[in-house]
């Protein structure tokens, strides 16, 4: 009974991923796609010729940017809201949990494009908030420099309620009890959290940073409707970078090459980050 | 202890507004007149509200046809991957065969890889089969679904087997078993599992924008991605597209949501 999916799985997911390091080692491009006999193999040709690409490199470099910063960012941002959700002050605890939710389930297009606008120099709501609290308008998608931290305010308010329920179902395991008696021996918010809460649900935080690495190293429709890559490049990730390589230009054996590299990145980044947990007893 | 309560709340009602804010000026926008969002302050509420952005999309824009599009390929989607996963995760979980269990490990590593990896082998195996700009092309990833593979045998793992051998001895055949006794338990699972391909075969992106050339296959988000390069003046328009991109799978979460949020749990906690 499992050999229709097994079947379909192996041709359309594992074939063409091993398939991916067949095609980096070959010129595969515009003339093999119209005639295969123009198809050669050049060896480790595209992977040097990508590693002399300043092109590839930004995107590289654009990408560990996305990781560095967006993944403190929107665990933090996730475990909050997980916090106050789980508050047990909380009224109409299911309504807010829904709310906070809800922008994980919508189509990342359409909400990009809303963004798009919320985020415009002159007319977005963004700035109009900030400039109630008398802060000078920002160029979010005009400026190399406010470009990336825009688009992870995009990403982080479409995906902390996916990390957030995660986190709700951790914490509800902590025991109560626990964090009262650090109350009463006189523990603040912070000490609690850091002593009591944060040890208690560890794994949980690990989980969710490797979801969320796995998250910003898959980043493409948010600076393709966005950004287009810009300005300056400086919002091209390396599944951008890929695609471009692959349908804009066909390159494909490049794009390939690309491809591998990234699930070498993915693959490692997963590694160093479960080695961590198991040395510090998380998991 | 009561003001502690209310003020909890009222920041959780901040937090929550200022969650559904974007969605909410979007659907506020996709009622104003051309050109009325582009002021500044920036105004919320439309002060004459109108459908005019909506004829205009369902009406020379054709989004009509995108949002057929969409609703076909998401359906059959949900169809093709409800018939290939829910049998595999059955038998992964109660049936046995030769290297089951290895076979399982494996596709439980395999998640870990993003399907992006292997798009562009992918397209020209389609482009040898022919399925490039077409609807199945669309559809040839929903088939190899791991995670719903992964969440019905975790599902099925609680059903007892003593149920499955009884009606094995009555005489009853495999597949018997499996209409008869198992999918009335799977329900609540098939449920999510149907939510989860259809909400995530509605939002994609990446694949239908590479497998879909021809403007007629186009499904909303990548006919919506390509009208805003080409409308980026026209705000209330493209939100209006946007509303009709996303409200339908709001609404089908809305409706769904114990199902949607049980099946999140079971897929990232347990595993």
């Amino acid at each position: 009974m499992s050999s229709p999916a097994l079947a379909a799985i192996i041709l359309f997911f594992v074939l063409p991923a091993i398939a991916s390091l067949a095609l980096s080692f070959t010129d595969f491009d515009i003339y093999a796609l119209a005639d295969i006999g123009n198809l050669r193999f050049v060896g480790f040709e595209n992977y040097e010729r990508l590693l002399a690409n300043p092109l590839f490199w930004k995107a590289v470099t654009n990408t560990l940017l996305f990781v560095g910063f967006g993944v403190p960012f929107i665990v933090t941002l996730s475990l909050f809201a997980a916090m106050l959700v789980n508050s047990r002050w909380l009224k109409w605890r299911p309504v807010w949990r829904v709310a906070l939710f809800a922008p994980y389930v919508t189509t990342l297009v359409a909400t990009a494009v809303v963004w798009r606008y919320l985020l415009h120099t002159r007319y977005g709501l963004v700035n109009y908030l900030l400039s109630l609290f008398g802060i000078a308008p920002i160029d979010w998608l005009g400026d190399p420099h406010a470009s990336l931290p825009a688009i992870l305010i995009f990403v982080g308010w479409k995906t902390f309620g996916y990390n957030m329920i995660i986190f709700l179902a951790a914490l509800q395991t902590v025991p109560r009890e626990l964090d009262e008696a650090a109350r009463i021996d006189g523990a603040g918010w912070f000490t609690r959290l850091r002593h009591v809460t944060l040890p208690a649900i560890a794994p949980t935080v690990l989980l969710v940073s490797v979801l969320t690495v796995a998250g910003m190293f898959q980043l493409f429709a948010e600076p393709y409707v966005m950004t287009q890559g810009g300005p300056a490049q400086s919002t091209v990730t390396i599944l951008y970078f890929m695609y471009e390589e692959g349908f804009k230009w066909w390159n494909l054996g490049s794009g390939a090459a690309v491809a591998f590299l990234l699930f070498l990145c993915i693959l490692a980044v997963t590694l160093v980050q479960l080695r961590l947990a198991k040395r510090s007893g998380a998991i | 202890m009561s003001l502690r309560r209310w003020s909890v709340t009222l920041l959780a009602a901040l937090v929550a507004l200022l969650t559904i804010a974007p969605l909410l000026w979007m659907l506020s926008v996709s009622f104003m007149a051309r050109g009325e969002a582009s002021q500044f302050p920036p105004p919320l509420l439309p002060s004459d509200p109108s459908l005019d952005n909506y004829r205009m999309l369902f009406g020379s824009f054709g989004i009509g046809r995108f949002l057929l599009n969409s609703l076909l390929i998401s359906t059959l989607a949900t169809i093709l991957a409800l018939l290939f996963t829910i049998p595999a995760g059955y038998a992964f979980a109660k049936l046995r065969f030769k290297g089951r269990d290895a076979t399982f490990r494996l596709l439980v590593a395999a998640l870990v890889v993003p399907g992006q990896i292997g798009m562009l082998p992918l397209f020209l195996e389609l482009k040898a089969l022919g399925l490039v700009n077409s609807y199945a092309g669309a559809l040839v990833p929903w088939l190899a679904g791991i995670f719903g593979i992964f969440l019905v045998r975790q599902y099925c793992l609680s059903i007892p087997d003593e149920m499955l051998e009884a009606a094995r001895i009555d005489g009853a055949s495999e597949a018997q078993i499996l209409r008869r006794i198992v999918l009335p338990i799977l329900t609540p699972i098939i449920v999510t599992l149907a939510l989860f391909v259809f909400l995530g075969s509605w939002n994609d992106f990446m694949w239908p924008l590479i497998i879909l050339a021809d403007q007629d296959l186009y499904t909303l988000p990548v006919a919506l991605a390509a009208m805003s390069r080409q409308h980026v003046q026209d705000n209330e328009l493209m939100m209006a597209g946007a509303v009709v991109t996303t409200l339908p799978v709001l609404i089908l979460f809305l409706a769904l949501q114990r199902f949607y949020l049980s099946g999140l749990l079971t897929g990232s906690v347990k595993g």
